[in-house]
């Protein structure tokens, strides 16, 4: 059985404007739009209203009836604008939300209402809390979006309409109601037929030669026979769990048990699917109408809730709860199969697939950041500064093989230093250098290696590097960029061995 | 006579160290390091695992000494294939250079972070971890608390941690860990004649064991393993700096 709950907003851009000025508020005034040279009334106050000036008048007449109007300029979408952030709002009342502009929104309240103690608790907790942000507003629950629509507008007084009355409640209402074009309206006018229930009735092949099909469409969406679904304005995901709170949460302690429990249940879900979280973010709506989220994500996915409430737990500080947070969403933005690892008996080999490590990088990952870790893979280059890569995963691997032919320094200096150098011979290792002003005396040297720059990668010299012992025991790796040059060579300190 | 003297010595050595609050490690799954005499310093003569080392080092050749030789220790720690986390400010590690000495680079997680207070959070938080071999932070300065707190992580959960202190300001005497080592480079040697630089050589200073005794020992890197050394020709260099 579906439920749907239409609101309208009769006066969605003056009431807005009133709770930004709340001088304004018991005024009249209206929304303009120049149109065609003349200056037409989009949207008209409660004050103004009362004194017969209606929206789609010009402002010349309604200057007459109320000589000192006050005047705004209406912007385009603006409506639109306010209908999606109450849309959003309204999230915390059903998972479904659409706009239905220019002035409602709808809820598919199916399995909502129960939770606030019924439909009619339900109802009246979205308009009181609706009236109280300073908005006029009317909404109407029945079985259809049409007929929730029609009696939300135009209903006399019963704003729930029982489960499959939807018939007799529409009998009374005029044409207008079933959403129709105002050609149709007027023309039914025309004929006599000013309320639905004189011609609901007629054979259906009668009034579609009249009215045309449209017409037939959106009666038969109004009585139920007709399916019509409501656009969401956000998608549910299919895995996110809601936690309502009788009272609005403040501590931290209360945020961790809601956690907690959003987990258990949302985990219990995936496992029995199989599935498991890569990316998740719980949403807390607040009090005052704002949003406040946190995100985490894993290495590996998975549905133990005692791993992910550590993740969530790290940053339990960036949520501000404010006066209280009476929702909290829970939602597996991306979820991946999970590898399903065999417990085990004893002890097994521990490495990079150990549980404990992608668990403990998932909660370093957290706090500092993904970017902070990093493990290295090698790569086909014999030049040193790109003989290694940053690898993607934990898991990832290659075929390339390290290098290690020639030995590598413990340090390496992120760039080369210049040093002087005494060398006597072409090719030969210095006799001696001066790094930072201190003088090494080589006693043994190795070398030289000469690497060459890839010139399809970048230009510049190759590099002959030496591996140098001064006469205490330090060990250097020294390279000369370029060719042996007579006393114009450039010489550099490129790391340290061990 | 002589070998039940050396049994009733060895047994009062025991009796010491259980008054001294000492708990030994189970015996059947001791890590051989093969590290000579420097072994002989530790209590039972076992190179302890599951607590804090730490290293000191004054210029960059010291440092590339010291994480050559943790590297070495490294390779023994992680021949059954686990991992270990390098938690760093500034690296200059190279990480192909490791695989000289046994430790294969795709092992090792690097994190790079920028603050002390980051590398000390994450240093305990991974020594908490149970499927590591060792967690090694280079951090020039920590105090008695911040030491205190790392030194019960790795009792916990018998992960080493090992910290590499580059150029320390700070007094040298108080903190938790159990050994403290000072690694300095020493030339290297090759047979008489033969040009080129030798296997790394070491001079090793254990400058504070915790029930055992402290002492300088030579070490050198012989391809895969650790080799003791005799100092052939009249060579001093100063291994001891007073520190603290």
């Amino acid at each position: 059985m579906k439920r749907y709950l239409a609101l309208w907003f009769p006066n969605l851009l003056t009431d807005w404007l009133a709770t930004k000025k709340p001088e304004l508020k018991d005024q009249v005034y209206v929304f303009t739009l120049p149109e065609g040279g003349r200056i037409k009334i989009t949207a008209v106050s409660r004050a103004a209203e009362k004194q017969g000036i209606y929206a789609d008048s010009i402002l010349a007449d309604a200057k007459a009836i109320v000589p000192n109007i006050l005047c705004f300029d209406d912007e385009a979408n603006l409506s639109k604008k306010l209908l999606i952030r109450l849309a959003k709002w309204a999230i915390r009342y059903s998972p479904i939300v659409g706009i239905d502009l220019p002035d409602g929104i709808l809820l598919d309240s199916s399995g909502c209402s129960h939770l606030w103690g019924g439909e009619e608790k339900y109802l009246q907790t979205i308009l009181s809390k609706l009236n109280e942000s300073g908005y006029h507003c009317r909404g109407a629950l029945s079985d259809t979006v049409g007929t929730s629509w029609a009696i939300a507008r135009f209903g006399k007084k019963m704003s729930i309409v029982p489960f499959n009355e939807q018939y007799t409640a529409l009998l009374s209402l005029s044409p207008a109601a079933i959403r129709l074009e105002e050609q149709t309206i007027q023309r039914l006018h025309k004929l006599g037929l000013d309320k639905i229930g004189k011609f609901i009735q007629m054979p259906r092949s009668v009034l579609r030669r009249r009215f045309g099909e449209a017409m037939l469409l959106k009666l038969a969406q109004a009585i139920g026979t007709e399916e019509e679904l409501i656009t969401p304005i956000v998608i549910v995901p299919p895995f996110t769990e809601r936690l309502y709170c009788l009272e609005p949460i403040r501590t931290k302690s209360a945020i961790e048990i809601a956690i907690h429990k959003l987990l258990e249940a949302l985990c219990k879900r995936l496992a029995s699917e199989g599935m498991g979280i890569r990316l998740a973010e719980i949403k807390g709506y607040r009090l005052d109408g704002r949003l406040t989220e946190i995100k985490i994500g894993t290495n590996q996915s998975t549905h133990k809730v005692p791993h992910l409430a550590k993740l969530f737990e790290l940053k339990i500080d960036q949520i501000e709860p404010a006066l209280g947070i009476e929702l909290f969403i829970l939602t597996a933005t991306k979820t991946e199969p999970v590898l399903v690892h065999q417990e085990k008996l004893w002890n097994g080999k521990p490495g990079l697939a150990d549980q404990n490590l992608v668990q403990l990088l998932d909660r370093l990952a957290g706090k500092i950041g993904q970017q902070a870790i990093r493990r290295y893979i090698p790569q086909a280059h014999y030049w040193p500064e790109r003989a290694l890569r940053k690898a993607i995963s934990l898991e990832e691997k290659t075929d390339i093989i390290w290098q290690k032919a020639n030995p590598r320094p413990m340090e390496m200096l992120n760039r080369p230093e210049p040093v002087q150098v005494t060398a006597p011979i072409p090719d030969y290792p210095p006799m001696n250098f001066r790094y930072k002003d201190e003088l090494h005396i080589v006693s043994k040297a190795d070398g030289p290696e000469r690497i060459a720059r890839e010139w399809w990668m970048e230009p510049g010299e190759h590099r002959d590097y030496y591996i140098l012992e001064d006469d205490k025991g330090h060990r250097y790796w020294i390279f000369r960029s370029g060719h042996y040059n007579e006393g114009k060579s450039n010489w550099y300190l490129h790391g340290f061995f061990a | 006579m002589k070998a039940e003297k050396h049994e009733v010595v060895a047994q009062l050595r025991k009796q010491m160290l259980d008054l001294q609050g000492f708990k030994p490690t189970a015996t059947d799954d001791v890590l051989k390091f093969e590290l000579g005499a420097i072994e002989a310093c530790f209590p039972n003569s076992i190179f302890p695992i599951g607590t804090i080392h730490e290293f000191l080092s004054e210029k960059s050749e010291d440092t590339a000494a010291s994480e050559g030789f943790i590297a070495g220790l490294l390779a023994k720690m992680m021949q059954n294939g686990s991992s270990c986390l390098w938690i760093s400010r500034n690296r200059k590690l190279f990480p192909p250079s490791m695989q000289a000495f046994g430790v294969d680079p795709q092992q090792v997680i690097f994190i790079d972070l920028h603050y002390e207070k980051e590398i000390l959070w994450t240093m305990e938080e991974a020594l908490k971890c149970e499927g590591l071999a060792c967690v090694i932070a280079e951090l020039p300065d920590i105090d008695f608390a911040q030491s205190r707190r790392l030194q019960l992580a790795t009792e916990k959960s018998r992960v080493t941690g090992i910290l590499l202190r580059k150029d320390p300001k700070r007094s040298l005497s108080a903190t938790a860990c159990t050994v403290r080592w000072q690694v300095k480079p020493l030339p290297t040697a090759l047979n008489e004649g033969l040009p080129g630089v030798g296997n790394p050589r070491w001079g090793v200073n254990l400058l504070k064991v915790k029930n055992g005794h402290t002492g300088n020992f030579l070490i050198e890197w012989a391809e895969d393993h650790f080799e003791s050394f005799e100092q052939q020709e009249e060579y001093s260099v100063p291994l001891t700096k007073q520190l603290g």
